[in-house]
């Protein structure tokens, strides 16, 4: 719009000059279509945000769901909660129960168990709604965890991705802080005890503990300032921070695109899937009511947390197998293996270590340790490049033997919170199932990083075997000479691409403690330390097949494999130490070792920039 | 290009030995090829698409249309059944369901109805989006999530120059007092939270219901207290308690509480078995109680919960939250668990009526650990 | 005759046996069960005949004259001796199936009853002949209908929630003893469990929890087991335990097969 040549006509006539016409839309139906959208858009013109956001591509893979089935759970919380706050009332005061589940009536009892009850009796539909809650918030969890398993061993927290981790880890620990807070609102006997277990755990706190406990409480337990306050963090503070991190998790996900695993024409640097409009769409969308519809199916037939069969809250009576929700199992597990000798008098105080190591310390330090992993990762491998393709779990051993090890740490304390339930339910003794655990929490999980790592490389040499002499086809054939052999199918590129297409591995090798010049170089002392840790991961790395070996495989007079020998290395020469199961991992041994140190090839090469 | 390229990892060629070019020997470890071959295999692109039976026969495609459809429709009966449900099944209307028994009619059908609702989308959606919908993969591409050179340079220029421009750099004064302002003024907000959270512990946690109510002085009473059954409220005597028997007892006068009953309760709890005196190991334990009969806190010593399960044959003491257990017979010392310290125990007589009587309060704090209880 | 031999070895046919087992025990009980427990009208034959049953099924145990013996192997005693617990005892013990115990282990558990009630009641009247001690309960005692199970469930929660559970389900004790599931459990043998204390069981006398107030235990425990299930099936009513289980098998298990399928290509 030009101000200094004025159009004839009225004065205020040029103050629309350089208005444009409205467009037309083309043809009614676009125009219905494009009805409100338009509206909106002539108001915000995000059409163009929203164009991008259902075009994108995500892709489809049954193990992404994992994510989606916490984030539905934790959308029906939502809802499911904003309902239930209509009636539940949070409160301690005391008050008579007078309503219709005969075996509590005239019952003393706190007005935020009476409101549960009435929740569960007298509102139509009420027992639904809050058992839809209590099953989504079980699944919740459960869906969040194995999301973490999935994004853990197939290395998705790799950069770009490692903030996400951190906010996933912190929504991890705030959900499991939300179920507690919640499940001890309705103040019957179990979540009762399981408050004042939380009481006993605070009041160790060294030095503050007595303090921290009447802040908390608001004076001696129980008090009645727990559950209001309880409640305002179940339903204000906590849902805030869950919902404010989720949307950035999710917000991250699309700016970052969602990784993939590899195949053929899968690349790090595409994403192939489907589109949001209309396939992405569908699917998520359709499977957030397979979620919801599964809750309401499991809540319709399976009781969850019956209040009313435990009685209202009183610091005397208890049941037995008191338990809480299986997300704070481990640390309730903790203290059931922890031995009382951990307490001890110092200086007149007491330190009570067998309760604040499992509840004060195992809690936060379960997430830390979830939550600095891909840096220690990204530490030890040296690795500065962007990941968008997955890892195949058996192609990394030692992150997946760690990620193994590590779940069944949490399952030993885990499953010893329920070790009461157990001695009944196996007649076994309480005490010897005890002991199995103190026992397994030491011997457990370095067995079961073994075994894992074993089985992962075992995988590996199966696939190395696959991509060089391909299927047995179970078809034997005699030669002219008499001699039998095995046909075996050739393999596609395509087929093979996912047996060899990740990348081969080698430990850092150290540098010399001293430059060229003799001079002692500062770092050497961390680079030793990172080499020995580079060792650990990737020692005995199986290195996918190149060309050049499958290559050597045909050469070599394999294409029919003898039945009787399928590798015969007698006759040449040298190395005939070499098994075939091991072959090609010349970093078994010493010899290969060395010569790798001679190639200085990968990340070796890294270290000594 | 994929990432596995971007940064090649191959060192050098090995030997290639009497295979000639090209071919390796496949005892040397991992190797890569020379020039003939290349170093790593190539990403084949995507396999040939293959056709579902609904793109290609309209029969099919036919069916898919009927069962996603005949899915909403089941949503639909779904939602008009829970409709129906709410208002026409009575709330105590029991219906016998195989596997489960009587249960409640009412709310089995509202489930039930709701999840068909819910499912009937879901998998409608679903099938859909399986069988109609387009099933060509399609393909985005990535961009490395750093911005470029030039945009991050212009970070740091703008902010400098920003800092520059409010004279930050150049009137200290402001910025000091700036950063003292930002960093003190959450305190007005944290200080009445911190300040009202609850009242100072003082003596409260060593002392029970079993003290007295405190004097003027600071002084408790420590008054003998009849032993009262829980939840009864009536007084024992030490005739109805046989041997093997356990009885749960509050003091005198804690469940005649008007208000605050809870908190009493928390700390004063008593449990009261009576055991042949010969087999009381302790000397203590027996001059503590009387013929026999033993009175101890009912709060375990490790977190806090009740302490109810007796054996009486064993004389164990067990704990149902952590499976700490306490051999009565020796002063309730602690033979397994997590626990540390024994049951505190309360002495114990009978007054002139034959009842039960505290012969003063606990001897030190009930309950829990907590850093200073040794010192109270 | 083939033909029932054929099926003889159909899988079907133990469960079959079993059940048919079962079945006949049970109506066998159930005619002799309703007899009214003939407390104090104990005759000097049921004492003779009492007292003949016991040297030949208990005695092993208990001593020729319920005087208890000893294994020999440290202080372990094969059978405790019998005066002065009462014929409420006898009835507990035989009467769910307990004694005679079959095998030793650290606690009977519940059996079949061995004998007939009438069987029991005479070896009742023996022992209670010995020394005195809880007779069984009127069945206006352990009449549930009449009790109370509000206050019935204030004082289960206080005196037994602890080691039977909130809803009678059982839980775990010190080195594999266990405190048994309510469930199932005839009223008068609830009675004279808390009458007499048996095994790891503490004794809840008359003096502590007097009659009425067990006969609302009573119907506390009888309208667990009546109240219909409020939210479904109640999972072992075991607490958050088996519903954590539940949640990871079964909610997760549904949901992942929903993503593969979700996730399969169409064929």
């Amino acid at each position: 719009m030009s101000t200094d040549t004025f159009p004839a006509g009225r004065p205020a006539d040029r103050l629309r000059d350089g208005d444009q016409p409205a467009d037309r839309a083309p043809s009614a139906a676009a125009r219905k279509a494009g009805g409100v959208a338009g509206w909106i858009d002539d108001r915000t013109g995000s059409a163009k945000g929203v164009n991008y956001l259902l075009r994108k591509v995500f892709p489809d893979h049954w193990s992404f769901m994992l994510g989606e089935i916490a984030m539905y759970s934790l959308i029906i919380c939502l809802i499911s909660g904003a309902l239930l706050t209509l009636w539940f009332v949070p409160s301690a005061g005391h008050t008579i129960y007078d309503g219709s589940y005969v075996p509590l009536r005239g019952q003393q009892m706190s007005e935020a168990y009476a409101s549960t009850l009435n929740i569960s009796f007298d509102v139509r539909g009420g027992l639904i709604v809050r058992q839809i809650h209590h099953w989504a918030a079980l699944m919740f969890i459960v869906g969040l965890t194995v999301h973490m398993f999935r994004v853990f061993f197939t290395g998705a927290f790799r950069k770009p991705r490692e903030l996400n981790w951190v906010i996933g880890t912190v929504l991890a620990l705030l959900a499991a802080i939300e179920g507690f807070a919640g499940y001890s609102l309705p103040d019957d006997l179990l979540s009762g005890t399981g408050i004042r277990a939380m009481e006993g755990f605070v009041q160790t706190a060294p030095v503050i503990g007595s303090y921290l406990a009447y802040g908390i409480f608001g004076g001696p337990f129980p008090g009645e300032a727990i559950i209001p306050r309880l409640y305002s963090a179940h339903v204000l503070l906590l849902p805030a921070i869950l919902v404010g991190l989720f949307t950035a998790h999710i917000v991250l996900v699309a700016v970052q695109k969602h990784t993939q695993f590899p195949g053929p024409g899968r690349t790090n640097d595409n994403v192939v899937g489907y589109r949001v409009m209309p396939v992405y769409a569908a699917k998520a969308g359709g499977f957030f009511f397979i979620v919801f519809g599964v809750i309401a199916l499991i809540s319709a037939l399976f009781t969850i947390n019956p209040i009313w069969a435990y009685g209202p809250y009183d610091p005397s009576p208890v049941t037995a197998g008191s338990q809480p929700d299986w997300y704070m199992g481990a640390y309730d597990g903790a203290l059931r293996l922890l031995p009382g000798w951990l307490e001890f008098s110092f200086l007149g105080f007491t330190m009570s270590l067998n309760i604040a190591l499992g509840a004060l310390v195992l809690l936060p330090l379960v997430y830390i340790v979830v939550g600095v992993y891909p840096f220690v990762e990204r530490w030890v491998t040296g690795d500065d490049r962007e990941h968008h393709l997955l890892d195949r779990p058996r192609n990394n051993p030692t992150r997946t033997g760690i990620g193994m090890a590590g779940i069944v740490a949490y399952s030993v304390f885990m499953f010893a919170a329920g070790n009461d339930i157990m001695a009944i339910k196996l007649g076994m003794s309480i005490n010897d199932i005890t002991w199995a655990f103190r026992i397994g929490l030491f011997v457990l999980p370095p067995l079961t990083f073994w075994v894992t790592k074993r089985i992962c490389l075992s995988l590996q040499r199966r696939d190395r075997d696959l991509a060089l002499h391909a299927r047995e086809s179970g078809r034997i054939i005699r030669g002219a000479d008499g001699s039998f052999h095995e046909r075996h199918d050739a393999l596609t590129d395509h087929e093979r691409w996912i047996l060899v297409q990740h990348e081969p591995v080698e430990p850092l090798q150290l540098t010399p403690d001293v430059d060229e010049n003799g001079v002692a170089r500062p770092a050497a002392r961390k680079d030793r330390l990172r080499a020995k840790v580079s060792h650990f991961y990737f020692k005995d790395a199986v290195n996918p097949v190149t060309p050049a070996e499958l290559a050597a495989a045909h050469h070599d007079g394999h294409q029919a494999e003898a039945i009787e020998a399928p590798f015969d290395y007698e006759g040449i020469e040298g190395d005939s130490d070499h098994t075939p199961g091991t072959g090609g991992q010349g970093a078994d041994t010493d010899a290969g070792r060395s010569e790798a140190a001679e190639r200085g090839i990968g990340s070796a090469s890294r270290l000594r920039e | 290009m994929n990432e596995q390229d971007s940064q090649p990892t191959g060192g050098e060629v090995t030997p290639t030995g009497e295979f000639g070019s090209g071919a390796v020997r496949l005892d040397q470890g991992h190797v890569i090829g020379d020039g003939g071959i290349p170093a790593r295999f190539e990403n084949p692109g995507f396999p040939p698409h293959p056709h579902r039976g609904t793109d290609l026969d309209e029969g099919a495609a036919k069916r898919a249309e009927r069962v996603v459809g005949g899915l909403f429709i089941l949503s639909v009966l779904g939602t008009l059944g829970f409709i129906v449900a709410y208002f026409a099944i009575d709330s105590d209307a029991t219906v016998f369901v195989p596997g489960i028994g009587m249960t409640n009619a009412l709310h089995l059908v509202l489930g039930l109805t709701m999840a068909a609702s819910l499912l009937g989308i879901g998998l409608g959606a679903v099938h859909w989006a399986k069988t109609l919908m387009p099933d060509h993969e399609e393909v985005e591409m990535r961009h490395t999530m750093r911005s470029d050179a030039e945009h991050r340079k212009e970070f740091g220029t703008i902010l400098g120059e920003g800092a520059e421009s409010a004279h930050l750099t150049r009137r200290p004064l402001i910025k000091y007092a700036m950063g003292g302002a930002l960093g003190l003024f959450a305190v007005p907000v944290i200080l009445p939270v911190l300040g009202g959270l609850g009242p100072m512990p003082g003596d409260d946690l060593s002392v029970s219901f079993w003290n007295g109510d405190q004097e003027e002085d600071g002084k408790y009473p420590n008054k003998p207290l009849r032993l009262m059954r829980d939840p009864q409220n009536t007084p024992i005597k030490a005739s109805e308690v046989t041997i093997g028997s356990v009885f749960h007892v509050m003091p005198e006068g804690l469940l005649d509480l008007e208000e605050h009953i809870l908190e009493a309760k928390a700390k004063a709890a008593v449990i009261v078995m009576r055991l042949d005196p010969d087999d009381i190991k302790v000397q203590k334990e027996k001059d503590w109680g009387h013929q026999g009969i033993v009175a101890y806190s009912k709060i375990c010593t490790h977190v806090g919960c009740p302490v109810g399960l007796y054996e009486q044959q064993t004389h164990h003491l067990l704990c149902p939250c952590h499976q700490s257990t306490f051999d009565v017979t020796q002063d309730c010392k602690v033979i397994f668990g997590p626990a540390k310290r024994p049951l505190p125990q309360l002495p114990i007589t009978v007054d002139d009526e034959g009842y039960l009587i505290s012969k003063g309060p606990f001897k030190e704090a009930t309950g829990p650990s907590f850093w200073e209880r040794g010192s109270a | 005759m083939n033909a029932l031999a054929a099926r003889r070895r159909h899988p079907a046919a133990i469960a079959i046996l079993l059940m048919l087992g079962l079945l006949v025990t049970g109506f066998a009980y159930a005619a002799v069960a309703p007899q009214p427990a003939k407390a104090e009208s104990s005759s000097a034959e049921d004492v003779a005949a009492g007292k003949q049953l016991f040297q030949a099924n208990c005695a092993s145990c208990h001593g020729v004259n319920a005087e208890g013996r000893a294994t020999g192997n440290g202080d372990k005693i094969a059978g405790p001796a019998l005066a002065g617990v009462g014929a409420a005892a006898v009835d507990f013990q035989m009467g769910t199936g307990r004694m005679p115990m079959r095998a030793p282990a650290v606690q009977a558990p519940r059996g079949q009853v061995q004998f007939t009630q009438d069987q029991i009641d005479q070896v009742g009247a023996y022992i209670a002949s010995l020394a005195p001690g809880p007779a069984v309960p009127s069945e206006e005692d352990v009449d549930a209908s009449k009790g109370d199970p509000a206050k019935g469930g204030e004082l289960f929660r206080v005196n037994c929630a602890m080691c039977h559970n909130f809803a009678g389900s059982g839980g775990a004790l010190t080195r594999g003893k266990y405190a048994p599931s309510l469930m199932g459990v005839e009223s008068k043998h609830i009675y004279e469990a808390m009458e007499t204390g048996p095994q790891s069981m503490p004794v809840f006398n008359d003096g502590n929890i007097a009659p009425e107030d067990k006969r609302d235990v009573i119907a506390f425990l009888k309208s667990v087991e009546d109240t219909p299930q409020q939210g479904g099936h109640a999972l072992g009513s075991l607490g958050p335990v088996t519903e954590g289980w539940f949640a990871w098998f079964f909610g997760l298990g549904i949901l992942i097969a929903a993503a593969v399928w979700l996730g399969q290509k169409s064929a």
